[in-house]
């Protein structure tokens, strides 16, 4: 699908042809009162150099430099990028947000989101995964969707130790449709409290992010226990999927849903995104899976083809009996993300994750050297919390001049956490970067 | 599609207005489409169905059919708990159209009120519902 704008003399043939006098004729059976008379307020247009130094001022304000050091993670990681995927993601044939139209005449397309599919299900050790989603958030919002509208409950409970973004967006899906959201607290070993589990009533779903937004490896076996003796749906999630690279899958443990950010896996963080939402579930839940499922299958001649194979029914003639009414997914980001995992392959991920647990451990033993303490003891991945020093706060603001970033203060999303931090290494971090941090932290 | 004298709708079943059948062996009952239903419907390429232990009341959604054609709700003759489903649907959803009446059945209930079976049309009542 190819982006060819329309010429002037295109323009005049199609007025030419629907007998309009003009291109603002068109709009108008739009009431006046609706439409501007002013000129926009935009800046003028610039050459490719002028723009190309423009972003650079900008790049460098927000400190996006790639000279910056970022011990920063909670949902948006900065990884390499191998420069395979930047120049395939560049080929015109890819330049697409979607999933087409008329999806069989774009083989290419469909056997890219195809080969997409395939490896998130090996990643996640789930049955089937969807095409994508706009990003993390919304495919949980949407796992749990599927969750309330094919149980027996109007209530789900979900983990305090998701990311807090995400519990945004799923409160905005859920807010207008009057489903409610309950939260399971976490215990002082940083990991979800399921004591009480018993007392929060019917609920239709329960939801775990591993590694939490502490960076902590939840015990997702226990948590299919739970969900199996209550009888309810088992979504787990995460927002670091590089650590599907040496945890145990969240398929092994049994989840029926898997739904996380993909962004870790070839995205550039992009100022926050757009990112990558995956989806995955077991063959069960198949049918319920909103947006869309490529397929293999062979053509009458036996020949090897793509195909659109499932897209819910509901979205197009039951509307009101849809678990989801999304049809949208994020076709290039998907793409870029086939791209990175056949690019790092099965071993390199597994090496590439063990390498940024490791970083991340170094990092921990050496805050510790200089007062750090460790509130949690959970095993972690890239990311952990530590309690800082009084004088931490003033250094760390000092730092960012000299474009180190150490850890955000999660006070923000959890007041009773004072002087806690969340850190987070991964695999662009050198022993030196960590070295020069301890060095001027001290 | 079948004219209405070509349908088959063997005596010995009870027939629901929305095109179920129902057949009772002590307090079980077993349900399916009929001729009629799967004749209309097309051919069947899902069968949604309920778990083992779930209740319903008469009338109630209980599942749907997908066919190549259109989608529709499967409503349960007669209320009770469902204690078997036909689970060799899941991999030959096409029994509905080839064996509605043996293979092709997709749940089992466990009668709660024996009257409402009493109520369910005969052969001959149901063809009425088809002709009026």
């Amino acid at each position: 699908m190819r982006y060819l704008p329309h010429t002037k003399e295109d323009i005049e043939q199609m007025l030419a042809k629907t007998g309009e006098p003009s291109i603002a004729a068109l709009f108008d059976c739009i009431p006046e009162k609706l439409k501007t008379n002013q000129e926009l307020n935009l800046p003028k247009p610039m050459t490719e150099w002028e723009l190309n130094e423009h972003m650079d001022e900008i790049a460098s304000s927000i400190n996006a430099s790639k000279k910056c050091k970022y011990f920063i993670g909670a949902g948006s990681y900065d990884h390499f990028r191998p420069a395979s995927v930047n120049y395939l993601i560049s080929r015109s044939e890819f330049a697409t947000a979607y999933t087409p139209y008329q999806p069989e005449v774009s083989q290419g397309t469909l056997q890219g989101i195809y080969e997409f599919q395939t490896m998130i299900t090996e990643l996640t050790g789930m049955d089937v995964a969807t095409a994508s989603h706009y990003d993390g958030g919304t495919a949980l919002a949407e796992a749990l969707l599927i969750a309330l509208r094919k149980g027996k409950s109007k209530k789900v409970a979900v983990s305090s130790l998701i990311h807090p973004h995400h519990k945004e967006i799923i409160k905005a899906y859920l807010k207008p449709s009057g489903y409610e959201l309950i939260e399971i607290p976490y215990n002082k070993n940083g990991v979800t409290d399921f004591s009480k589990i018993d007392d929060m009533g019917d609920i239709a779903g329960i939801a775990v992010q591993s590694p939490n937004f502490f960076g902590n490896i939840e015990n997702l076996s226990h948590v299919k226990e739970i969900c199996e003796s209550k009888k309810v749906l088992f979504i787990a999630s995460f927002t670091e999927a590089l650590s599907l690279g040496l945890l145990k899958s969240p398929g092994e443990c049994g989840a029926d849903l898997v739904a996380g950010e993909g962004q870790s896996l070839g995205l550039p963080k992009s100022f926050g995104g757009p990112g990558l939402g995956l989806l995955a579930g077991t063959k069960k839940q198949m049918r319920n899976l909103p947006g869309r499922l490529i397929g293999k299958t062979f053509d009458t001649e036996g020949k090897k083809g793509y195909v659109l194979t499932l897209a819910t029914r509901e979205q197009h003639i039951r509307r009101e009996k849809a678990s989801s009414n999304i049809c949208s997914n994020n076709g290039l980001n998907a793409m870029m993300c086939a791209m990175y995992l056949s690019s790092v392959g099965k071993t390199g991920i597994r090496e590439l994750a063990q390498l940024n647990h490791d970083k991340a451990f170094f990092l921990k033993t050496q805050l510790e050297t200089i007062g750090f303490k460790f509130p949690f003891n959970s095993e972690f991945f890239n990311e952990f919390v530590g309690i800082a020093p009084k004088a931490f706060r003033a250094k760390r603001e000092a730092l960012k001049t000299k474009g180190i970033y150490a850890g955000i203060n999660l006070e923000k999303y959890y007041p009773d956490l004072k002087d806690h931090y969340l850190f987070c290494a991964t695999e662009t971090i050198k022993k030196q970067d960590i070295e020069k941090l301890v060095q001027e932290v001290k | 599609m079948k004219e209405i004298q070509e349908l088959n709708l063997p005596e010995d079943l009870k027939y629901a207005k929305s095109h179920e059948w129902a057949k009772k062996t002590g307090d079980a009952v077993k349900i399916g489409l009929n001729d009629y239903a799967q004749d209309q419907l097309g051919e069947i390429v899902f069968v949604e169905m309920p778990e083992v232990g779930d209740s319903f009341s008469q009338g109630d959604e209980f599942g749907n059919v997908e066919s190549v054609k259109a989608v529709s709700e499967i409503y349960i003759p007669v209320s009770g708990e469902i204690i078997a489903v036909n689970e060799d649907l899941e991999d030959s959803p096409e029994s509905v159209n080839d064996s509605c009446y043996d293979k092709g059945w997709i749940v089992e209930v466990k009668l709660s009120d024996p009257s409402e079976f009493d109520s369910l049309l005969d052969k001959e009542s149901y063809l009425e519902t088809l002709k009026g």
